[in-house]
């Protein structure tokens, strides 16, 4: 049977988890971002997916204590994304604990950063994120910088170079969906699981169960993000996992 | 009371992780490079993260494929994590044919990404699996003793142990029709293809487990 693996996405703006809605207009939540993680983990979500989502403004990496933190506790696979430039900055997230790091902004600019950051870690390192939004023509371009930098890249047409590169995963954030509670953009979903044979990771848009079914059907999808309705405790990770297994896609036993 | 368990580092990927879940299970871990404080563990872990080939060539060159040898001569207990694991076997086939520490008879192969059915079968396998006893096999008295069949545990890997000898594995997992050896172990040698450090609960049972053998 194919497993489907549901992540826990945090973004995290200096001390605090928030959330936003097409990545913007930004929320605080309160609590640790990191005891926020180790209830999902505890709770049966498969990985933590953390996000610095200011960090790209000033070129830093900045989540190294907080992953620190985070794995004292939590036990499940920890990504980390936002604002890493250099092999420095991703052997920092590494040597903090993260099992992987997400890059966007930086690959985009320069290519090449894949594949060294590949061949010096390994590509079951690296996760290549994609913020797509999609054109009024029905295509969809890369975005960076939280939807505010406009790349110019098509995105179907840049993770297949991503992953001809080495990105190990993909990541699709739909910015149009994100933080609307509408539902996956099925149709970015379909196209990015057809182009490449990386696992993907849709992300951006999940409300309720239904979504599930949705993307399940249109996409091979290899794992699902979800935000919103964890941290504000609309779904419960468990029903997730069961929608899942009823679905026909394996979970883990929790 | 702590039990004492060196991590041999040689270089390879990040070992923090499986510090941290040794010594969250009460692990006494000391993280070493020395062949001397090798030969002198209590229990001893070879992790191991990226190419078969890599790794082993690592090993060889800080000298500590001999004392790694020794220690399992010893009868102490050895666990093999992910590519620490796949060394234990004669032969891996990543990037060409590389020796490997021959301590179980196999060799480790490239997952086929073609299903029988024409599909496509995505490399890496990643995520969670359920663990499955093969025939025969029993878990009591192993790593596996407090892990029931169908709980899951966490893989990231392309590559797979074919066993010469069936009694060699301990569990296997089903990845889309592909068997994947999931745990060997013969005597007081054990491995995991999957991550315990990273299987939640289940992956912490397994490491308090090993630290109790």
């Amino acid at each position: 049977m194919r497993n489907l693996r549901l992540i826990a996405r945090l973004d995290i703006k200096g001390p605090h988890l928030i959330k936003g809605v097409h990545l913007e207009g930004l929320r605080k939540i309160a609590g640790a971002p990191e005891d926020w993680a180790r209830r999902y983990a505890e709770a049966g979500m498969d990985e933590i997916l953390y996000m610095d989502i200011v960090a790209s403004l000033y070129d830093r990496f900045s989540l190294s204590d907080l992953v620190r933190k985070t794995v004292d506790n939590v036990f499940i696979p920890v990504t980390v994304g936002g604002g890493l430039r250099t092999l420095e900055h991703v052997r920092q997230a590494l040597q903090s604990g993260a099992d992987k790091v997400a890059v966007n902004t930086a690959a985009i600019r320069r290519p090449e950063f894949i594949e060294e950051i590949a061949s010096e870690f390994g590509q079951q390192v690296l996760m290549v994120s994609v913020e797509a939004k999609r054109q009024p023509n029905g295509g969809y371009l890369c975005f960076t910088d939280n939807g505010r930098e406009h790349t110019g890249r098509e995105v179907l047409d840049w993770v297949q170079e991503a992953v001809e590169r080495g990105a190990g995963e993909v990541l699709v954030t739909s910015i149009d969906q994100e933080g609307t509670q509408r539902g996956f953009d099925l149709e970015l979903a379909e196209k990015v699981t057809q182009g490449v044979d990386r696992p993907v990771i849709i992300s951006g848009g999940f409300g309720q169960l239904d979504h599930l079914d949705a993307v399940i059907e249109r996409a091979d999808v290899d794992a699902v993000a979800f935000a919103h309705v964890l941290h504000y405790e609309r779904v419960a990770p468990a029903a997730i996992r069961e929608r899942a297994a009823s679905l026909g896609r394996m979970v883990r036993e929790v | 009371m702590s039990k004492r368990v060196t991590v041999v580092d040689y270089g390879i990927g990040n070992l923090l992780s499986v510090c941290r879940a040794l010594t969250h299970e009460g692990g006494d871990v000391t993280l070493s490079g020395d062949p001397e404080v090798i030969r002198q563990a209590d229990h001893l872990v070879v992790p191991g993260v990226g190419a078969f080939g890599q790794c082993t060539l690592e090993l060889a060159s800080r000298h500590l494929r001999e004392p790694v040898l020794e220690f399992i001569q010893t009868g102490r207990p050895t666990l093999g994590i992910c590519v620490g694991m796949q060394m234990m076997f004669d032969i891996g086939e990543e990037f060409g044919e590389h020796q490997g520490l021959g301590v179980f008879p196999g060799r480790v192969v490239a997952i086929d990404p073609r299903k029988a059915d024409g599909g496509r079968r995505k490399i890496p396998h990643i995520g969670w699996n359920r663990l499955q006893v093969p025939n025969g096999r029993v878990w009591e008295g192993t790593m596996l003793a407090p892990v029931q069949p169908g709980e899951s545990v966490y893989f990231v890997h392309s590559f797979s142990a074919r066993c010469e000898r069936p009694e060699d594995v301990l569990a296997t997992v089903d990845y889309e029709d592909y068997e994947v050896v999931a745990a060997v172990g013969r005597d007081n040698v054990m491995g995991t293809q999957f991550h315990p450090e990273k299987s939640g609960d289940v992956g912490l049972r397994i490491v308090r487990q090993f630290l109790s053998l």
